[in-house]
Parts: C-alpha cells; sequence; structure tokens
C-alpha cells in the first residue's frame, strides 16, 4: 500500500513528471510561464482540476461504457474546469485576466485526459486523487521553475505579479534579484520559454546520467520497513 | 612518401578554410574602419577574446579536449561575423550576450562545430535584436555625417565605462530604418532617399563596405571555399523579389539594388548563408536554401517588424535545410532518379 502511494508521488513530481519527462501540456507550459506567479497559479489551477477529475473519473468508470468514455471524461473536466474558472473570476479577477484564455483552455490541456484516461479510470479514487494531485503538482513546479528562470533572465525580479493575486501590499515581497539589470527580453517573450524548458530538460537528464553512474551504495544498506 | 588520398591536408583543414574566410573579410572590415571610425577593431578583438573564453569554458563542462576546438579558428569566425552585425561601439555586455548565444547556446549546446542547426554568429545577432532592440538600432553614423568620430580612446570609453558622449553624437538611423519609418508613416521612398544617410545607392559608407564584402566573397569563390549557389540564388531572389515589388509600387518600395547593397545583404549572401555546416549541402538544395533566404529578406523587410531580414530568414532557412537537402538528393550515377538502381 505504501509503496504504491509512494511510487505515484515519486512519479508524479520526478520519475515521469508531466512538464520536462511525458512533454505533456506545452500550451500552458510555454505561454503563461512569463513569471513565477503566472506559471505557479496557472499549475496550482491544473492540480486542482486534474486531482478532483480524476477522483470523479475513478469513481463513475465503470458506469461509463468503454465507446464514450472519452466524451464523458471531457465533460467531467469541462465541468471542472468551468469550476474553477469562476472561481478565480469570482475571487481572484486580476490574475484571471493575466491568465485570460488559459484557465479555459485546461479542458484540453493533454495531461488532465492523459491522467484520467491512463490512470483513473484504472484505479480508485484514493490512488487517482493522489495521482491528479501529484502529477499536477509535479507540472506546477516545472511551470513555477521555468517562470522563475524567465523572470529572473528576463526582469532581474522574482515574485513579481505578486499583487493579481494578493493585492497591492504584496509588492512589497518583490524581489529584485539583479539589481540595476537591463533586462533580456528574449527570455520572457516566447522563445525564452523553448530555450528554458530544453534547459530544464536538459538538467533533469543530467542528473539522471549522473544518479545512474553512482555506486549503489544505498541498496548495500539494510532496508529499513516501510 | 606519397599516400592517397592525394589531398594537402593542411590546405583543407578546418583551420585553413577559417583563416582564409576572415581573410576574406578583411576589406570590408577595413572600410568599415575607414567610415565608422576604428571602434570596430575593439569591438573584434572584445568579440574575439569573449568567444575563445566560452568557447574554453563550455569545453571543460562539457569534458572534451581544448585544444583542437580552440584553435580551428571557428569561434574567431563566428566572433568576427558578430562583431560586424551588431553596432560598433555597443556596451561590452551587449558584445557578451551575444557571444554567449552564439558559442554555448548556437554552437555547442548542439554538440559543437558540424552540429550545430543554426548558424552560431546568426543565433547571437537574433538574441540580441530580439532582447534589446535599442542598443541594437544605435548604428555609428558614417564618418561624412557623424558629428563626432570617436576615436580608439573614446570607443574604449563608450564600450567599457559608459562615456559621457550621447549616443546621438555619434549614432544615425541605417537606410533600412529610415526607409521603415518613411514608409511606415506614409511617407514615400523618395522621402527616405533625400534623408542624408543615403548614399548613392544604399547606405552612405555601408554600400561601399557592402562592395568590399562582395569582393571578400568573389575570393571566397574563387578559392572554392564556397560555391557561387548560394550567393547567386540569395541575390538573384533579393534582386527579383524587390524588383516584383518595386515594379508594382515604386513610390512605397525600394529599388532591387538599393537591397542588395543595404544592411547586410551582401555579408549574408556570401559569409553566413554559405556556411557549410548549415545551409544545404546539394547544389539543387543550395539553390533553393538561398533562393528562399533571399525572398524572406525582402518579405521581412518589407512587411516585417525589424528592419533588416538576412539573420531571421537565414535561420529559417537553417531549420529547413535538412528537409530541403533530403529533397534535393542528386542522381547518382548509374541509378535511376529517386535512388533506386537503374537499368
Amino acid at each position: 500500500m505504501a509503496s504504491e502511494t509512494r511510487d505515484i508521488i515519486v512519479n508524479g513530481l520526478w520519475k515521469q513528471n508531466p512538464g520536462i519527462v511525458q512533454i505533456l501540456g506545452m500550451c500552458p507550459t510555454l505561454a503563461v510561464s512569463s513569471s513565477l506567479v503566472n506559471g505557479l497559479s496557472l499549475g496550482l489551477a491544473t492540480t486542482m482540476v486534474m486531482a478532483l477529475a480524476n477522483t470523479a473519473a475513478a469513481l463513475v468508470s465503470r458506469l461509463v461504457p468503454p465507446a464514450v468514455r472519452i466524451p464523458v471524461y471531457i465533460l467531467i473536466i469541462a465541468t471542472l474546469v468551468t469550476m474553477v474558472d469562476l472561481l478565480m473570476h469570482a475571487y481572484l479577477l486580476q490574475l484571471y485576466l493575466v491568465l485570460g484564455i488559459y484557465i479555459p483552455l485546461i479542458v484540453v490541456n493533454c495531461i488532465v485526459l492523459a491522467r484520467v484516461e491512463a490512470y483513473a479510470s484504472k484505479h480508485g479514487a484514493f490512488y487517482s486523487f493522489l495521482d491528479g494531485l501529484m502529477m499536477g503538482l509535479g507540472l506546477s513546479l516545472v511551470l513555477a521553475a521555468l517562470g522563475g528562470l524567465r523572470e529572473i533572465f528576463g526582469k532581474g525580479l522574482l515574485l513579481s505579479g505578486l499583487d493579481l493575486a494578493f493585492g497591492p501590499a504584496a509588492n512589497a515581497y518583490v524581489i529584485h534579484v539583479l539589481p540595476n539589470y537591463q533586462g533580456l527580453l528574449l527570455a520572457i517573450l516566447p522563445p525564452g520559454a523553448f530555450i528554458g524548458l530544453g534547459l530544464l530538460i536538459a538538467a533533469r537528464n543530467r542528473i539522471e546520467e549522473i544518479r545512474a553512474l553512482e555506486p549503489r551504495a544505498v541498496s548495500l544498506q539494510p532496508q529499513q520497513a516501510d | 612518401m606519397i599516400g592517397s588520398p592525394f589531398v594537402l591536408k593542411e590546405h583543407n583543414s578546418v583551420r585553413f578554410t577559417m583563416i582564409k574566410v576572415m581573410a576574406a573579410l578583411i576589406p570590408g572590415t577595413l572600410a568599415h574602419a575607414w567610415f565608422f571610425g576604428p571602434g570596430i577593431w575593439l569591438s573584434l578583438i572584445w568579440c574575439g577574446l569573449l568567444g575563445i573564453g566560452f568557447e574554453a569554458m563550455i569545453l571543460v563542462v562539457r569534458g572534451r579536449p581544448l585544444q583542437a576546438a580552440l584553435t580551428d579558428g571557428s569561434v574567431l569566425l563566428t566572433a568576427w561575423l558578430l562583431a560586424l552585425s551588431v553596432p560598433t561601439l555597443a556596451p561590452w555586455w551587449l558584445y557578451m550576450t551575444g557571444m554567449f548565444f552564439a558559442v554555448v547556446v548556437a554552437k555547442h549546446l548542439y554538440g559543437g562545430l558540424g552540429q550545430n542547426l543554426f548558424n552560431p554568429a546568426m543565433v547571437g545577432y537574433g538574441a540580441l535584436i530580439i532582447s534589446f532592440p535599442v542598443y541594437m538600432t544605435q548604428w555609428a553614423a558614417p564618418a561624412p555625417l557623424a558629428n563626432y568620430l570617436p576615436n580608439l580612446s573614446d570607443a574604449f570609453d563608450l564600450m567599457f565605462i559608459g562615456g559621457n558622449i550621447t549616443p546621438d553624437a555619434y549614432t544615425s538611423a541605417t537606410v533600412l530604418d529610415s526607409l521603415k519609418t518613411a514608409t511606415r508613416g506614409g511617407h514615400t521612398v523618395m522621402d527616405a532617399f533625400s534623408q542624408p544617410i543615403h548614399g548613392l545607392i544604399a547606405g552612405k559608407g555601408m554600400e561601399l563596405v557592402a562592395m568590399m564584402y562582395l569582393f571578400g566573397g568573389l575570393f571566397l569563390i574563387a578559392n572554392r571555399l564556397i560555391t557561387w549557389h548560394i550567393p547567386a540564388a540569395f541575390l538573384a531572389a533579393i534582386a527579383l523579389t524587390a524588383g516584383v515589388l518595386w515594379q508594382i509600387d515604386p513610390a512605397h518600395h525600394a529599388d532591387p539594388l538599393f537591397h542588395l547593397l543595404a544592411g547586410g545583404a551582401m555579408l549574408g549572401a556570401f559569409f553566413i548563408a554559405t556556411d557549410p555546416v548549415t545551409a544545404c549541402t546539394t547544389p539543387r538544395g543550395k539553390l533553393i536554401f538561398g533562393g528562399l533566404a533571399g525572398f524572406l529578406t525582402v518579405i521581412i523587410r518589407t512587411y516585417g517588424g525589424y528592419p533588416d531580414g538576412v539573420a531571421f530568414s537565414v535561420l529559417i532557412l537553417n531549420s529547413a535545410a535538412p528537409l530541403i537537402d533530403a529533397f534535393s538528393q542528386p542522381r547518382v550515377f548509374g541509378h535511376a532518379k529517386g535512388g533506386r538502381a537503374g537499368r
């Protein structure tokens, strides 16, 4: 039981990370990751949809005839996205205006349907929920890292746009990482998203490479009971 | 002691080729220094040092041997081309950013010389013009126009310290800038051409620099370092596209000769589009490559957001080069077209 839970967490956050391993859901990853706040907020909105969609799909999967499962899943996802969309419109208007079309577009984000189809339709509600949550968080991490990188190199700032979510007072938390920085417009513009994502993928591959080279000293030690 | 194949290796090495290409750049660079002041030497040296520095750094990171890659001269050629493409007397960090993108991103992240998909110097230029449009349009004014022609110590001051000479004193819009401004503002080409920056055919001073690039390019063809296909197709396509537009509406489109001698057309035709690594390799492919790049150059100049389109069109065609090569394979002797054995 516990190992299943651990596998789901490790898969979502690292081993099968949707952003940099499965390379799914590129549309928002590339389009909204111009700052940490933007990236993370869209990531969290997606996470919410994924966790709930996976749970709902797992609950109804036995009732749905296989031939029409995809339309049914899309309906579930669309309903949840509409809820998230209306909630953000009501409570986070500034952020909602910045993210714009990308919130409704979560419906067609392939990672959401991919997890529903590949995981939730074959597993129980709890694990499906966990899978959606972890995959969503994995995507959020990538979006946040990419957004943060692009923001630092593009504007020399970090956490700019925090006021969109928490009001003008949050401007005090904006970090000026590189003072007197000219700004590298390339990082903010679309090419920066592609270059940044490529670098993140390369960094992950490199870490995996180094880990594969390391002698497995850990496995020699007595395993602790889980 | 004669061994086969009968090729004089030292005359065919990467280093020798690079040195010859750099020699072909000398007339153009001299003309540049004559018209725009000696600052170009400073930016050449600075770009060269940066190139060697970045190359050494990334080679260490990649765990590759230093000597072979550092002494083949390719990074110096990249540096030279970038220095000629970027406005002279730009601040030091501008060159540094450009060389970083050229050497580290465009060349070594793709696997080093011979593996790079895009022309390194043009990737550096592209990154700069997208990121720092203001600095990238502050070209030094040609000597006959400049209120003040910066000497070497002024150039050093401007590049590395910041200087207290305002850019207005020594910079001016290029002809392509003034053409874009005029046609955007509803004026005619004649309005743009009556500006003092306009010389006999294209930019004052710059038109002669372009002629020198042409001579250097002919030297390259004569020495068989490049074939005629890409430059001829590139220049012909520029002339043809510009000619058609000019015929349709001469009031709002510059004449073909202007397009051939303005901006980076000549430098691009002989030194940038012909990069053996990133361009097409088959004869027909080279014609298609050069032709499309020339066509896109005029289209970007006329309808695009940036004044010059050489860098972007070369980069776009770089990405299409493998595809063009695949569809333009010459017939192998003894085989029917399409690679099958003939009867």
